[in-house]
């Protein structure tokens, strides 16, 4: 029987591959087959996964376990039955109150993290005596990590039209971005190329057995 | 105020200098200064004879084991992952050359916390003089005061896509990323979509706005049918036109390339935060042939966005994209203190540098924190 199940999934498995991969045709019925099923079928995985592994263990269980230590849950609990009274057109407004709630707890806290993480260390990362380093490929490439980092930064400053003497550090801030980009690309492009090979060597190997 | 600031400049002297103070005395412990009760600053001074060292640390039977045994007549150890309120005993044994005389030292320390971390005083003091400036900027807007903002052509496009939609009576759709609500780019999206659902009820174009989790579905539909509120239009809202497709990162896209493929969209916007699905979506609405306008803060994201769609917003032009558009006094007052944070980004880096080969690598430390 497992067996059998071992086969029965390796078959699913191609067919739906093979039907996503027909899309690089065109739009065609097998695509569009396996697109609602996947759709479908994930979320009603993420439905069961959410009660089972988020709502389950960290609400039902505390709160009828040890509800003497865990009487604060009843917060997030009213949260979320306010969140879940948008489905009564007269009570919907209540659910802007959650909506508030996270919105601004997420904006303040990652201001605090942004700003020590993003901002601050990376300040401090591009204080670099450039001439400390007694290797030129050293010298050089602090030198151009700092020109990056300041022409980048104003790149990005909105306040001043950006033409005459002003446009220079905002063109070479532009082409340290490019560069980066194109760098970014290559490598991501890399990642994908080793996941359509996972794909084939599932095709050529566990379901036609063509790669021992 | 003596009382106050006395105190703070010491402290800030003390970070400037260094987290390790050499002692006089042969060897010291003492309760980390300005932290959350979790370090102990141990010292020593050792008599030139001495060559190496062993300091060790009591453990919760008594039995002293070694921290570290790094060398210095003269020099400190922070230990560091302690907890409060907590006393620590320990012991620094010293070598002669040959190792065949040895001096020991004792020492303890009870862990404090302190109400304020000195360490962090860099960041306050910026993130006051930044959040200052801000508030300064939105006055100054709501007095009525005009502030400028350069061109940013990526955002001029969106008019451009939403005029495109309605002449070919074609939906628009917005992506407002894939992250939760609790992902900052998400709220920026969810700005942008503001200004466009406004835009899209005044010219009559339907929208589609599919979502990924359900607090990102709920306040998008609050913000959709403000929108369409404040455009005098409550009756053209649809909210089933805002909807679910699943928590899945890839099956969520697979939904999407659908409806891009079905409905043929005449302008999409992907705005907010993407991972590896983004040039599958944008590769698929660029077959269909629509404007595609993009934005994104991910960085490895953005040069799929730029080649395969017609306009891209690069991070913090995405942040800046609501105020841009909307010209709302208080959004371009915030925008107007974001760029205050950038020029004074380029002064700190300029002043660091200068500083630094000037030999005064406290200006360094304190900005980064001091630890």
């Amino acid at each position: 029987m497992a067996e059998l199940m071992k086969v029965l999934g390796i078959w699913l498995g191609a067919y739906f591959t093979l039907s996503i991969f027909s899309f690089l045709y065109k739009d065609n019925p097998f695509y569009k087959l396996a697109e609602q099923i996947f759709v479908g079928l994930s979320a009603g995985y993420w439905l069961i996964y959410t009660i089972y592994n988020i709502l389950v263990p960290n609400l039902f269980n505390l709160l009828f376990t040890d509800f003497a230590h865990n009487w604060l849950l009843l917060i997030p609990m009213l949260l979320g039955i306010m969140m879940l009274l948008r489905i009564i057109p007269s009570a919907q407004w209540l659910s802007r109150y959650p909506i508030a709630l996270m919105v601004g707890t997420t904006a303040a806290i990652y201001m605090l993290l942004s700003f020590k993480s993003d901002f601050l260390a990376q300040i401090a990362a591009t204080m670099v005596n450039p001439f400390k380093f007694s290797s030129p490929v050293d010298v050089v490439g602090t030198i151009l990590l700092i020109v990056g980092v300041l022409c980048g930064v104003y790149f990005f400053y909105f306040s001043k039209k950006q033409e005459g003497v002003f446009a220079i550090p905002s063109k070479i801030g532009i082409w340290f971005l490019m560069v980066s980009f194109g760098a970014s690309f290559g490598y991501t492009v890399m990642a994908r190329i080793s996941l359509l090979i996972g794909r084939l060597d599932f095709l050529l190997r566990d379901w036609l057995h063509i790669i021992k | 105020m003596k009382r106050i600031v006395l105190p703070l400049l010491l402290a800030l002297l003390s970070v400037g200098i260094g987290g390790v103070v050499p002692s006089a005395a042969p060897f010291s412990a003492e309760d980390a200064p300005w932290d959350d009760g979790t370090a102990v600053v141990l010292a020593w001074n050792l008599d030139p004879l001495r060559t190496s060292l062993s300091l060790q640390k009591a453990d919760s039977l008594g039995i002293f084991q070694e921290i570290s045994n790094e060398f210095a007549l003269t020099g400190g150890y922070k230990d560091s992952g302690l907890e409060a309120d907590a006393e620590y005993r320990y012991r620094l044994v010293a070598y002669n050359k040959d190792r065949s005389d040895s001096v020991s030292f004792t020492a303890h320390a009870t862990t404090r916390q302190q109400w304020f971390s000195m360490q962090k005083l860099s960041l306050l003091i910026l993130l006051a003089m930044i959040c200052g400036a801000i508030l300064y900027y939105i006055f100054h807007a709501r007095r009525g005061k005009n502030l400028f903002i350069r061109r940013i052509s990526g955002l001029d496009s969106m008019e451009e896509a939403i005029g495109r939609a309605t002449e070919k009576g074609k939906p628009i759709l917005f992506v407002p990323g894939i992250s939760d609500l609790g992902d900052i780019q998400t709220i920026a999206a969810l700005n942008i979509l503001n200004h466009l659902a406004l835009k899209s009820a005044e010219y009559g174009t339907e929208l589609l706005v599919p979502c990924r989790f359900s607090m990102v579905l709920s306040a998008a539909r609050e913000t959709v049918k403000e929108a369409y509120l404040q455009a005098g239009r409550p009756d053209a809202y649809r909210e089933e036109k805002i909807f679910y497709v699943t928590d899945d990162q890839f099956g969520f896209v697979a939904g999407v390339d659908g409806i891009m493929l079905r409905e043929q969209p005449a302008a999409n916007f992907f705005l907010g935060a993407f991972w590896a699905e983004s040039l599958i979506l944008t590769e698929t609405g660029f077959g269909t042939g629509a404007i595609q306008t993009a934005g994104t803060g991910q960085p490895h994201q953005i040069p799929f966005f730029v080649v395969s769609c017609d306009y891209t917003l690069i991070g913090e032009e995405l942040y800046a994209a609501s105020a841009y558009l909307s010209r709302d006094p208080q959004q371009l007052g915030s925008l107007k203190g974001h760029d205050f944070g950038k020029l004074l980004v380029i002064i700190l880096v300029l002043t660091g540098i200068v500083m630094e080969m000037a030999g005064q690598g406290w200006f360094k430390q304190f900005i980064a924190g001091g630890n």
